[in-house]
């Protein structure tokens, strides 16, 4: 089943663009289908129907309700396989 | 393509003398709005940015870096600047919005579409996460040391 994970930086333009390919690759190399959204942290609330994670390189004000994961390390690389790691676990149920 | 295509010679500053992230932006937002990139109120609204959110990022190296930016309707055409700085200038950190982040390199994307320029971003990704290339660019005496390391 494809799940969905909300990519959200601060204007949706820079770091989420950046973080949702880097994220769209790992997860095709473990074997995962997910389809991405982009959108600035503050209009998650309008993205999260269907949603099973949201990976964010700003910082999110409010619980979701869904687990939220750092994506800085798609953008600086330190702990990027951790990350990845923590991902994969979270979407392979 | 390389990043050194969006990196216009004249947008960048080495050895930059300040005190705060603002002097920063201001340096080099007032360059890429000199060179016709970016609109009147770029300055202002990235400045507004990185107040609320801002743009640090620590990196594995003794260097860390910000990327300020701001939304698309500031700016008339792609571009990037780019700023190494004489010393230490606090940013914050991009997700723990009150940690302090000392910098030494700065990056201003200007970008003029959503999810637009993906190359340049992860070109500018692939910087950030080479802390030997970071080096090269904080010790580069001048602008040409600068494109030689980046190319």
């Amino acid at each position: 089943m494809t799940k969905t994970i909300i990519v959200s930086c601060g204007t949706a333009i820079a770091t989420s663009t950046v973080a949702a390919k880097a994220i769209e690759e790992a997860c095709k190399a473990a074997g995962l289908n997910v389809r991405t959204t982009q959108c600035k942290a503050a209009e998650i609330k309008n993205y999260l129907d269907g949603a099973d994670l949201i990976v964010t390189t700003s910082q999110i004000r409010f619980d979701p309700g869904i687990p939220v994961i750092n994506g800085l390390p798609f953008l600086t690389g330190i702990g990027r396989d951790k990350v990845i790691e923590e991902i994969i676990e979270i979407l392979k149920d | 393509m390389n990043i050194v295509d969006f990196l216009n010679p004249e947008a960048i500053i080495l050895n930059l003398n300040a005190d705060s992230s603002e002097q920063v932006i201001r340096a080099l937002g007032g360059k890429l709005l000199e060179l016709g990139y970016v609109t009147d109120d770029f300055v202002d609204a990235t400045l507004a940015r990185e107040a609320n959110m801002p743009t640090g990022l620590p990196l594995g190296g003794s260097v860390n870096a910000a990327i300020p930016h701001v939304d698309i309707e500031y700016v008339k055409k792609s571009a990037l600047g780019l700023a190494t700085l004489e010393r230490e200038v606090v940013f914050y950190n991009m997700v723990e919005n009150d940690v302090e982040v000392p910098c030494r390199l700065v990056i201003m994307l200007a970008l003029d579409a959503p999810k637009s320029q993906v190359e340049m971003l992860q070109s500018v990704a692939g910087i950030l996460q080479q802390p030997a290339l970071i080096d090269a660019l904080i010790t580069a005496k001048n602008v040409e040391d600068v494109l030689a390391a980046l190319r």
